[in-house]
């Protein structure tokens, strides 16, 4: 008996021991878990990754939200892909955050997540996000982690060189992969690209305050490909650059006839001299029409306006703004480094990394070191702007990022590896290979005056033989290095929703201290709301019926209703009457060809429903919310159109005060 | 003697094990906050009769609350609050829906017991043994509606004009 005791207590002693050691962190970390992927990927339950990441969703047009270093996924942000999981782009009030001048559209294709910035580091107030295919921008509010504004632009084709933001976030910019005639000009033979096709680099204002976007100008570019942009920094501040390929301006082979050249351009654009000529009333206002929706969180609804009319500046009319700078084969990346003297573009085909001085590059204007002239727009000498270039690199380099000690990492697609180089002296350190085909990659902070040095992450496009196989279609994923030693050390491979364009990192605590928790019941200006079971109700105008409901744990009110008829259009909206965190109502109903609804506390979600048989259509709450969830239920009674059937409704309220009353 | 033994034994483990997570968690310094997130125990068996009065003023921000008149505006005020926050789950009746009928709270329980209830439920139903008790026969938390001290004190004075009638 005293020998089990005595075991027992040492095991308990030992266990302890054990505790204590696991749970205090060694002050040096590299030295003792040196070798150890693991130990530096490990979040204890309960506990709270360092960073967030924004992975871009890519085909799936949405954006994933990570931990680091874990990997975890926390949630899969609906911005331009219908979310049947949340009933965004299903509800009433959130299907007008999907028109657009096409119409309403359920997909796109979002690429780049750009954080917001304040002096040039990420402020954690924003994320925006492009969408490619129908030419767009989100804005995604990080108090929330919801869609708020989404902005169309004009005149372009392909946004895929966007949204990356000015140092303070003045503006964010778009412009066309494909260019394409400009609005109303768009019927002419393929034949006439040169003459008749522009690109559009467009510059939306962002307001300081509310983050409100709007298309402050556009300036008319050379129709050839513009395919990603940064924004200067520091000394640069004031200007913008885009790659931009296909200067051949071909319209067909394009893997051939688009790479004739051996140099196409980087684009340089003094946006802040464009906002003055544009205050001066220099821009020429031109018809057009686009859509700009934003989603308010008092009224819990969005507004759809159109807008009809942008202004332009044309680019062979404004030359003292606008430069280009020649670049070897095909440039991909744009990136300026924190200091902001030095930007840095990869050329896809190319086998070296060229770096550009922007020092040199006011010395080449002031100089007029041009080569030529490319549709109005002045070519400044390749030697008159080069700082020098980084020699056998790899193959196909794509991106580029930087650490906070003068390092900057490349992705290299083609030979599917990370080159890490000295940004002064231009010669590779470390190469590290990447599983498979990286194309962008992310350092925390990475693209800001203030990079954190810790982490860089591959976005990698093929994963064969990584994970389980699951068909013919595998999942995309990222992987973490560790960059804070002289040479990355790979740590943690994870799967990501979609593919995983660009993705952006940042220090968590910059947002978790603005983390909405719910949204305040007597806030709700939805002109649909219900605040108390009081006002529960449903009411008859003609064919349209409005059930105006709550939801609390653990029920729903009205809970029945009766005289609803066949060709009716049934609304239902839905109030969750909760004001603690982490308490989300779900609301469907049989039959209903949109989706559920996930209504958060304090918000008040409508869903369209159109009875086309006669029955009784149960609905539910699909949030498992408390013990007695599965109890909360409802019927909807559907009779023939014409029947007689008088329009009743019951409570949980109501029942109660019946059976107090017998 | 077998029977005390293991309730010793197990004590001595409760007690390591009680030591053992506060050495965790004094070393973790980590951001997750699990003190804030309500896991009620399984502790059902407590001998509490939840329609009995009791004295205790539970715990909370609310530990010595002076009685005056009834104050009918203040009442009023309070009723509004009731109708949108709390009317969802309690009626004004003794009949029990979600939670609790409210006929006759504030005879069964004290003043800062009722108010601490509205204002932290998390840590009432967590602590508390009658907030405990009410819990395991409810089964649905008390909800923490966000209602702030100078609103609970207008249920609360709702709530007595309700009880003397």
């Amino acid at each position: 008996m005293k020998t089990v005791r005595l075991i027992l207590l040492s095991l308990l002693v030992a266990s302890m021991a054990a505790g204590t050691l696991s749970s205090c962190k060694p002050k040096k970390v590299g030295s003792v878990m040196a070798g150890d992927a693991a130990s530096k990927v490990y979040v204890a339950p309960g506990k709270y990754d360092d960073f967030y990441l924004f992975t871009s969703g890519g085909f799936s047009g949405q954006l994933g939200v990570y931990g680091l270093p874990s990997g975890r996924l926390f949630r899969n942000i609906p911005v331009f892909s219908q979310d049947a999981q949340s009933g965004w782009g299903y509800s009433e009030e959130t299907k007008p955050m999907f028109n657009t001048s096409h119409g309403f559209v359920p997909w796109d294709d979002s690429h780049h997540p750009e954080l917001s910035k304040t002096n040039g580091e990420d402020d954690g107030r924003w994320i925006f996000i492009n969408g490619n295919n129908t030419p767009r921008i989100a804005r995604i509010d990080l108090s929330t982690f919801r869609t708020v504004d989404i902005i169309e632009l004009p005149n372009a084709g392909g946004n895929h060189a966007s949204p990356f933001c000015t140092e303070n976030t003045e503006y964010v910019v778009g412009n066309s992969r494909f260019s394409i005639p400009m609005e109303g000009k768009g019927d002419v033979p393929i034949t006439t690209f040169k003459e008749n096709f522009k690109g559009a680099a467009t510059f939306v204002k962002v307001d300081k305050e509310s983050g409100n976007m709007s298309v402050a100008f556009q300036i008319i570019v050379p129709g050839f490909n513009y395919d990603l942009a940064h924004a200067g920094k520091g000394v640069s501040r004031d200007w913008m650059f885009f790659s931009t390929y296909n200067s051949e301006q071909a319209h067909n082979l394009l893997e051939v006839n688009a790479s004739q050249n051996d140099k196409d351009f980087v684009m340089a654009i003094n946006w802040k001299k464009a906002e003055e000529m544009i205050a001066q009333g220099k821009g020429k206002k031109i018809p057009a029409s686009f859509m700009h929706n934003t989603y308010s969180e008092k009224t819990h609804s969005a507004t759809s306006t159109e807008m009809k009319e942008v202004t332009v500046l044309y680019a062979e009319e404004v030359p003292e703004i606008i430069y280009y700078i020649p670049c070897p084969k095909s440039p991909h990346g744009c990136d300026v480094s924190p200091d902001g003297k030095y930007i840095v573009a990869s050329g896809k085909l190319a086998a070296t990394i060229p770096v550009f001085s922007f020092e040199k590059l006011l010395k080449a204007i002031e100089d007029k070191s041009y080569e030529g002239n490319v549709g109005g727009v002045n070519v400044l000498k390749y030697d008159a702007v080069l700082a020098g270039e980084v020699p056998q690199t790899g193959l196909g380099p794509l991106h580029t990022e930087f650490d906070d000690k003068g390092f900057a990492y490349t992705s290299f697609f083609v030979s599917s590896e990370i080159v890490k180089w000295d940004l002064e002296k231009r010669v590779v350190v470390d190469r590290a290979p990447t599983y498979y085909s990286i194309g962008h990659l992310c350092v925390p902070g990475g693209d800001t005056r203030k990079p954190s040095g810790k982490y860089v992450i591959a976005l990698n496009k093929i994963t064969k033989d990584r994970y389980l196989p699951t068909g013919p279609e595998l999942t995309q994923s990222a992987q973490l290095f560790d960059i804070s030693g002289d040479k990355m050390q790979l740590l943690l491979d994870f799967p990501t929703i979609g593919e995983p364009h660009y993705a952006q990192a940042i220090p968590a605590e910059k947002i978790v201290k603005n983390s909405k928790k719910f949204f305040k019941i007597e806030e709700n200006t939805n002109p649909f709301v219900a605040k108390s079971e009081a006002e529960a109700k449903v009411t008859r105008t003609g064919k349209r019926v409005d059930v105006y409901m709550t939801m609390i744990r653990s029920h729903i009110n009205p809970d029945n209703i009766e005289g609803i008829k066949v060709g009716d259009e049934v609304y239902f909206h839905i109030t969750n009457l909760e004001q603690d965190w982490d308490i989300p109502h779900g609301f469907a109903v049989k039959g209903a060809n949109t989706s559920e609804l996930l209504i958060m506390p304090g918000e008040t979600q409508t869903l369209k429903w159109l009875p086309i048989k006669v029955g009784m259509f149960p609905y539910y709450c699909t949030d498992f919310c408390s013990a007695l969830h599965q109890e909360m239920q409802g019927y909807a009674r559907v009779s023939p159109a014409g029947s007689a059937t008088p329009l009743i409704f019951s409570g949980g309220a109501t029942a109660v005060a019946e059976e107090v009353k017998k | 003697m077998k029977t005390k033994w293991i309730t010793k034994t197990t004590m001595i483990i409760l007690s390591g094990l009680v030591t053992l997570a506060f050495l965790l968690q004094s070393c973790s310094g980590g951001a997750g906050d699990q003190s804030k997130a309500p896991t009620p125990s399984a502790d059902t068996n407590i001998s509490i009769d939840t329609k009995a009065h009791s004295n205790s003023k539970g715990i909370g921000k609310f530990s010595a609350v002076k009685l005056q008149a009834i104050d009918p505006a203040q009442a009023a005020d309070g009723l509004k609050i009731f109708t949108t926050k709390c009317a969802t789950c309690h009626k004004s009746t003794e009949v029990k829906f979600v939670g609790p009928g409210l006929k006759g709270v504030t005879e069964r329980r004290t003043p800062e017991w009722i108010l601490n209830m509205i204002t932290n439920p998390a840590e009432m139903i967590l602590k508390d043994p009658v907030a405990k008790k009410l819990y395991s026969e409810m089964l649905t938390p008390m909800a923490n509606q966000n209602i702030s001290d100078a609103e609970a004190l207008k249920i609360f004075e709702y709530l007595r004009q309700n009880d003397s009638k």
